[in-house]
Parts: C-alpha cells; structure tokens; sequence
C-alpha cells in the first residue's frame, strides 16, 4: 500500500517523471499482473481520464477485449469521444439505453464510434463503453476477458455487484476525496458487513480482496500551485499530490480595472492569489439566501464583464475567460436553481450551475462556491461531507471564490460530529468537520467582507 | 425537514395544536389490528418485563414475567405470547384468492406468469413507538434459532411449542416494517407525526403521550401544556401520570415500585405474583388506551385512493412467508448475503419513490410541498396547439401552454407525467417558457392519447382546464436482476456458505453451475424485480 507515503520536497520533484513512473506501474499490473483487479486512487484532475483512455487503447493492442464501465451517461460519452479523439482508427461501441436522447448526439459523426442500445450489435468491437446501470441490465455468454470500472468510488456496491459477473479482472479507477455513494432509504442494518450494499464499490472490493495492487497518482493537472497544497492538506492528508505547475505557470489577468466594490475586490483578490472568500454578514437563512445568491450572480457578471484572460502552460497566448469556462457550484438543487434565475436575471448565459453530485468529474477556470454550511442553523452530516465540499473546492483551473455568510467557524464549533460509530466501517479521515476548519483557516486569509 | 413541514410546524406552535400533513390516511389500517404493547427490563438486553396484547380495546391480555431474569419464566412468556399472536397471524391464512405472479423460469431463464393466490388480507401489528418496531425484532432474534424439543430431542434446553415460529413471524414483520409505506407492523408515533405536524421536535414526537397531546389536547388546554404534563406530570409518589409508551420504563418506577415488587416475589410472599400483574398493568395501561386512541384518530381520516394496492404488496409478504413457513424452510439466516442485501436495498429504494409519488397523487396537501420544492407543478391551461411528430409513422403530440404561479425546477426537455382517470399517466416534455410572460410555458405531450393519428377524447386537456403535472415517475420502477446468492461475484467474496459450491472464490466462468434439484426456490428466484411496473416488488417476497 502506498499510503502515507510523503511527496518528495518541491526541490526535486519532476510532476512529469512522478505521474509517468505511476502510469506505468499501473499499465504493468493491469496488462501483466495476475491478480483480477487494480486500484487505482487518483485526486482532483490527475488525469484519471487520460490514464483510462491509455490503459483502454493498450488492453484493446494486446488483443484483450474490453468493457467500460462509467457511473453517468455525460461520463460514457465524454470517454468514448476522448477514445475517438486519441485514436481516431480504433473502433468503440457505445451501449446505450433506449430512450431518445440517450446519448451525446456528437458521437454521430464519430466514424469510429457505433452506437447501439443491444450488446448484441455491439459484438466483436474491441472496446464497448456504457453506464453501469445499463451494462446491469446487459446479459451475455461469455465474460469480457477485461473492465475498466471508472468512477468506482462513486458507484455503489450493490451496482458493481449487478456487473461484475460480465468480466473476469478489473481496474477500478476514482477519486476517494469525492462524494460518497447514497442511499434514501436506511441502510444501517448491513453497516460493517463487508458486502454493504451502500457502500462504494471499492470498499467492498477491497474487503474482499485486500491484497490486490493499489495505485495512486501523484499529480494534479488541474489544480494550481495555489490549490493543490490546500486540496492535498485539508482532504488527502495521508496521500498527499502536488500540483503539475508550479506557481506563475498560470496567471488570470482582468482587463478592466476595478471599481472598488467588494465584489470587484475578491475577484481581484482570487485572480492575484486562486482564492477569494466573499462573506456576508452572518444572519440565518433559507436554503435559497436570496442575498447570497445575488452575491455569487455579480461575482460571476464581473467575471465576464471585466474582460478575464487566463494564460496557462497550454499555450503563450491568453484565453479569454468566457461564460462556458465559469462554474457556479452549490449543495442543494434549489439553490443551483436559484442561482440560474439570478443569472438570468443579470443577463448570464452559458455558466455551468449545478451541485457538487453533478460537477463531479468537470474542470473550469474559475469556479464560484456558494458554501454548503452558509447561513444554517445547524452543520448536518449531508453539509459536512467531506466529499462535497472537496468536490466544490477542486473544480477550478485558475481560481475559486466561496461565497459564504459569516460565522460558519462558530457553527461548526456548535456541531462537532455527532454520527454514530459503527462497527467494522472504516473510518474515514479526515472527517467533514475537520476538512471545513482546515479550508475555512485558509479562505480566511482571502477574505473581502461585504454588506450588500 | 422540507419547508412545508417546517410551516406546518410552526402553525403548530401558534395554534396549540398540531396542524394536519395530510387530508387522507397514508397507511392502511387493519379493521382487526393486533396491538402489542410491551415492556422489559432495564439493564438486560431482551428481557421482557410484560406486555399487553390483543385485538380487543377493551379486553386486553395481560403478560408478566415476575422475575425478569428467570430464563424459564422468559420462555413461559414467550410461550403465551406465541399463543396469543399466532393464531391470529394464522387466522389469515387460508382466505386466499387467485393472483398472478411473474416468475423467471429455470430453464428457459424468460419471465413467464404463474398462477398462484394470494390471501385476502393480512394480519396487522401495531406498537406503540418505533422503540417497539426494534424490540420486536429483537424479541424475534431471540427467539427464531431456538428449538424445540419436538425438532430436535436432544436440544439441552428446549424452547417451549411454537416460541421459534413467532420468532420467524416477528422477525418478518420487523424485516417488513423497514419497507418505505409497507403496514405490517407500524409504530402508533409514527403513524401520527405523518399525519399532522406538532410544535414540537421530531424526537419529541416519539413520547406517544405528548404527540396524543398535541393532536388532540383536552379541552380548553393548548397542546403544549398538555404535552408538557404528558411528560413530566408526577403523581404524590414520585410516578408519572403519563408512563413512557416503552419497552422502556422510568427509573422512578423502576426503583420505586417494580424492585420492592420483585424483591417481594423472590421471597416467596403469598399473593405476590397478583400484586405484580396488578402493578405491571398499570404502567402498561395507560400506553394500550393510548395506542388505540391514535388508531381511532386515524380511521376519522379517509383512506388515500393508493393505499390498498401497497397493502397488496404487505399481502403478498405475507402470503410468501406462510409459504416458506408451510414448506419447511429454515429460519431468517443472522446475516443477509450480499445479494440478498443488495435486493432488499433495491427493492426499498422503488418502494420509497412509489411511496413518495403516490402518496403526492394522493394528497392535494402532500403535493403542495411537493409543488413547493419546484417538483411539480399546477397551473392553468391556456392554449393547446395540435402538433404531430416527425417520421414514418407520425403521432399526435399536443403543445399544451400553461400558466403556473408555481417555480418548478425545469431543466431542458425535462420529462413530466401528469395523472390520467382510470389510473393511467400522461407523459410530455419541457419544451420552454414563453418569452416576456413570467409563469407561462409549454409542454409538449408524449403519450396516454392512445394508438391512433388522433388522440383518444379527453386524453388532451383543454383550453381553461386545471391539470397538475410532476417531474416524477407515478410507478418508479425497480433495479436489474441480481445475481443469484450462488453466483455471488468475486468482488463481493464469491458464493457464501453453503449456497452450493462450497463458497470459495472462484473465477466467474470457473464456476460450477448451480445444482439442478433446487431444495426450494431461493429468495433471488422468486423475488427478481418485475420488468414492468408492476406493484409487487421483490421485498414483498422475501
């Protein structure tokens, strides 16, 4: 097991030699080893996706065909395009439900790719790619000789359980720091069984198979120098990554200057250091604060209005930091949709807003956080996930800016943990109270109050 | 808490008195229910203390155990207990009617209908808080793996006739009762905090006399002051007027009356054990009469129109486990295997969105909040315009535009279902707002008009006709087909004991095929979830 292991000091760290000794550590035990499953943990945008584009496109050259297994549709097509963009001569099935719409139109005009919603025309094509729950509905004769389970933190047990008959070995990639699988119904009576049929798939796994390879990837691409060393601290205390770049390797300039006002001020502040903490004064709330969601609406109007550029080491020349490049991220599906009417209402278009279960997995330049404990009486498990708010705070390229109302800090000393310990669960660290104290510490140093 | 609730709540606490959640009865309630109220002891896990059961408000029977710890007086309980509840869980089971059920067949592995019955009503047992649901199960463990001396003479302490089959009955209706809106055994508090809202905390709603309090106070008392006597009134001994509705009894009572007693019954005092029935009875009084307050409040309220057909689904619970009980099966293993834990979880989720759906379909009120979280939607209907779609074989599918004071969360081609007559769904897709007319959009229908090139007369809703549409499925249906137990994968430690190949990990193609003679069907046999959205799921058979 890898863990605990410290990453060399930034002195004699090659991010590009750290990442290519573990991808190929990895491609060894997935192509050559003899064990029937890989684990692969991988944090915020390491390149989980290009490590399973490269391990897809290697197993289908060794002749092993393959299946694909992703949690949500967006994933399987954005897989399957990746798959076709590397290679664009190496056929790729995309198994998909009957429903119109069911998948990315794009993948028309990808000659490479066939669509089809039965397995059955899908035979003899090196590489099929599909939801686990459609490959759960999927019956064949012969096992697949090789899967690649992606995601596998966020699936659920119970649904690798439906899969798992379909292929003889396995490598399961995800990211462990992200949101736990979920259940709306109790699921504490199997809590502890080694099979709980809430829990990940990879902890069943592993339960089951405690000595099979276990491997980490050491970089982060998409997290800047600012952003790794807190993501890194505050969420994988014991599997520490280091950013790809190094500091000044990304900078985001605005056009126009500021025009003084606090929200101007903590875009400024996020553009010069990759974090801004935009916070109100402290006052309970609904969930859909409406002081609050108009604040995130104006950070993200400024954004584009004062003409962001971003430079970065993919190219000399600054991108423009358009509306497509932004995200808004919040805890709960009204405030997404509070927050799009905002929007709207300013005259945005085309900002990604959604909760953190759904922006699982994307990457932007600039994110803005409207903070899951804001305005809240009280810290409940849900708003404590440690997973959420590292989903929330790892989405950006360039900068995050958290919205926030006063006195969180207080309302989590209020609300230590309180959820029971069962017996036989792994504990898992840090815990979401500790992982808010550690960002909030550091959010503070970025702070711009404001009194609308 | 949703945000309808909360204001319920608070209304509550304005009032002095809780407000309704719900203008019909969510859960069946049997015309013959058996309510079991029971206590035990503290400090000693599964010993019960007594209990009063029956079918009877007026003549219940009356359990003790004069000696807590005394193994053989447990079991002598537990003996009339079984004498008690079986005959009338079995008073079921043989009104049976013709049903049908699907099945996968063995040999062919396709879904086929078998003819079967299914009994016409099922037995219902009701306590007092969800602390008995758990004591129940407990009762049920403790009991299901003993044997009797008629299974097996050797057995060194043989547990009287008929206690291990109540604890199989016990422990189904405590496996039942995790099912999202099943009523089989249900908890008196929480049948009533989901019926109306008090002014008080949702763990204070567990205190069966302070939610009795708060629905329905005294005369010229506000909910509050009768809930807080309810909780803290003693009487000039130090008792509480109001006894905790158990199993759990107060430390009051316990050092005050119930040790004297039991000292006094160790001693061999004549007249004792009398004494002590009397002395029981009367802490377990007040909670009966309670229990059956509650159930006369709710049969004032009218059953919701989908509430029979998930007491069919309790029904077919039922009915499967008299079937496994009759044939001899084992009972309830200690632990669920990974499939059948996986099912079950399965088979929970459905029947929660179907709870979650039919109850809104049931309740104008439910609805609101379901309206009020932006998940459906009522409005007006103010134009419809005739459209057909594009292909072979074009269909009608109506722009209907609506006008809707409500905010529901509208995503792009977001799907909606609306309620037909007849029990049938009407399905349609977002199509847009209208501009510069806040609250106006337009729906494109997509199904419920029938087969043909016109649409089937009042399958369309008309210009000024009222319709509620929701983003969620009517009849969620359930997940894929599980493995069986003794396919159980290598990810999830391979077959477990005993299910045929000697329960050691081996590689999925490597493993031996199941054994032909099949003793009994296997739960994942019977209970593989139904393709089409039929009302029984797995978990009602297993």
């Amino acid at each position: 097991m890898s863990r605990g292991i410290p990453a060399p000091a930034r002195t004699d760290f090659d991010p590009g030699a750290a990442a290519t000794a573990a991808t190929e550590a990895i491609l060894r035990d997935t192509l050559h080893g003899d064990r029937r499953g890989v684990v692969v943990d991988s944090p915020p945008g390491a390149g989980k996706s290009t490590l399973v584009v490269r391990a897809a496109r290697e197993l289908a050259a060794a002749g092993r065909p393959l299946m694909i297994v992703a949690q949500t549709n967006a994933q399987v097509d954005d897989l399957v395009l990746r798959l076709a963009e590397k290679d664009p001569e190496l056929p790729v099935g995309r198994l998909h439900s009957s429903e119109p719409g069911a998948y990315d139109p794009a993948l028309e005009d990808v000659p490479s790719v066939r669509t089809a919603a039965k397995v059955a025309d899908l035979k003899g094509l090196p590489i099929v790619v599909a939801t686990a729950a459609k490959w759960a509905y999927t019956k064949v004769d012969e096992p697949w000789p090789h899967a690649i389970v992606d995601e596998a933190y966020q699936m659920r047990s119970d649904a690798l359980l439906t899969v798992a008959g379909l292929f003889e070995r396995a490598l399961f990639v995800g990211d462990p720091g992200q949101l736990d699988p979920f259940s709306v119904v109790g699921a504490d009576q199997w809590a502890g069984l080694s099979y709980d049929p809430s829990a990940s798939a990879v902890s069943t796994l592993l339960a089951h198979n405690p000595d099979l390879p276990q491997h980490r990837l050491p970089v982060s691409w998409r997290l800047p120098a600012s952003a790794a060393p807190l993501v890194s601290h505050a969420f994988y205390p014991y599997t520490p990554f280091r950013s790809g770049t190094g500091y000044g390797d990304r900078r985001l300039t605005l056009g126009v200057p500021s025009d003084g006002s606090a929200v101007d001020r903590v875009v400024d502040e996020a553009a010069e250091t990759g974090w801004g903490l935009l916070e109100l004064p402290a006052r309970r709330t609904p969930r859909t604060d409406p002081e609050a969601v108009q604040a995130v609406a104006q950070v993200v109007r400024r954004l584009l209005d004062r003409g962001g550029a971003t430079v970065s080491e993919r190219g000399p020349d600054p991108a423009p930091l358009t509306a497509d490049r932004i995200a808004v991220g919040t805890a709960h599906r009204d405030q997404a949709a509070a927050v799009r009417a905002a929007l709207s209402g300013l005259g945005v278009t085309g900002v990604a807003v959604d909760t953190a279960n759904r922006l699982q997995g994307r990457e932007f330049d600039v994110t803005v956080v409207l903070h899951p404990l804001s305005g809240r009486p009280d810290a409940t498990a849900f708003h404590l996930e440690t997973g959420r708010l590292c989903v929330l705070a790892s989405r950006h390229r360039h900068a995050c800016i958290v919205v926030c109302r006063e006195g969180v800090t207080q309302l989590l000393d209020e609300h230590p943990s309180t959820e029971p310990v069962q017996l036989g669960v792994t504990v898992k660290f840090p815990d979401g109270w500790e992982a808010n104290h550690a960002v909030l510490a550091h959010l503070a140093e970025h702070r711009v109050p404001w009194r609308p | 808490m949703s945000l309808i609730d909360v204001l319920a709540r608070m209304e509550a606490v304005a009032a002095g008195r809780a407000t309704p959640l719900a203008t019909v009865r969510h859960r069946h309630l049997s015309e013959r229910p058996l309510v079991f109220v029971p206590l035990t002891t503290a400090g000693e896990t599964g010993a019960p203390l007594g209990a009063l059961v029956g079918t009877d408000p007026e003549a219940p029977l009356l359990l003790t155990v004069p000696q807590p710890r005394d193994r053989d007086l447990r079991f002598a309980f537990f003996a009339e207990l079984a004498a008690a509840v079986l005959p009338y869980v079995d008073s079921f089971a043989d009104d049976v009617e013709p049903a049908e059920r699907k099945e996968t067949d063995p040999q062919t592995g396709k879904r086929v209908t078998v003819e079967t019955e299914l009994c016409a009503d099922a037995p219902q047992m009701i306590v007092a808080s969800a602390a008995g649901v758990d004591f129940v199960r407990l009762l049920g463990r403790s009991m299901r793996f003993r044997r009797t001396a008629e299974q097996d003479p050797d057995t060194p302490h043989p547990a009287p006739p008929h206690v291990p089959l109540l604890g199989r009955w016990l422990t189904h209706f405590g496996e039942r009762a995790r099912v999202p809106g099943s009523s089989l055994l249900l908890p008196m508090t929480g049948l009533l905090s989901r019926h109306w809202a008090t002014g008080q905390s949702l763990a204070e709603d567990q205190h069966l006399g302070a939610l009795l309090a708060w629905i329905d106070p005294p005369e010229g008392e506000s909910g509050q002051d009768a809930a807080l006597r309810a909780e803290t009134a003693r009487d000039a001994r130090g008792q509480l007027l109001c006894p905790p509705a158990g199993p759990a009894t107060d430390p009051a009572f316990d050092n005050g009356l119930l040790a004297p007693a039991i000292a006094r019954y160790d001693a061999g005092v004549p007249g004792t054990r009398e004494e002590f029935d009397a002395l029981v009875a009367s802490v377990l009084r007040p909670t009966w009469d309670a229990v059956w307050r509650g159930i006369g409040l709710l049969r004032a309220l009218p059953e919701g129109a989908r509430v029979a057909d998930r007491w069919r689904r309790d029904r077919w619970s039922y009915t499967a486990h008299r079937d496994r009980v009759r044939s001899g099966e084992p009972p309830q293993p200690r632990l669920d295997d990974a499939v059948t834990a996986a099912q079950k979880l399965a088979s929970r989720e459905t029947a929660q969105a179907q709870l979650d759906a039919q109850e809104a379909l049931d309740d104008p009120l439910v609805m609101a909040g379901r309206r009020l979280t932006g998940e459906a939607l009522e409005g007006e209907v103010t134009e419809v315009e005739m459209a057909m779609s594009e292909g072979k074989r074009p269909m009608p599918r109506p722009l209907v535009t609506l006008r809707t004071g409500d905010r529901p969360q509208l995503e792009e081609r977001a799907k909606l279902y609306r309620p037909l007559d007849g029990g049938k769904t009407q399905t349609a897709e977002f199509v847009a707002y209208v501009p510069e007319q806040p609250g106006t959009l337009v729906v494109r229908l997509t199904g419920g008009m029938g087969r043909g090139k016109t649409p089937e007369p009042g399958s369309v809703p008309e210009k000024g006709d009222r319709v509620c549409w929701t983003l969620f499925e009517h009849a969620p249906r359930g997940g894929p087909e599980l493995p069986d137990p003794e396919d159980t994968p290598w990810t999830h430690g391979g077959p477990p004991p005993g299910s045929g190949d000697g329960g050691t990990t081996v590689p999925a193609q490597a493993a031996a095929p199941a054994p032909a003679q099949d003793p009994a069907p296997t739960p994942a046999q019977i209970a593989a979830p139904l393709p089409d959205p039929d009302p029984v799921t797995a978990e009602d058979f297993l």
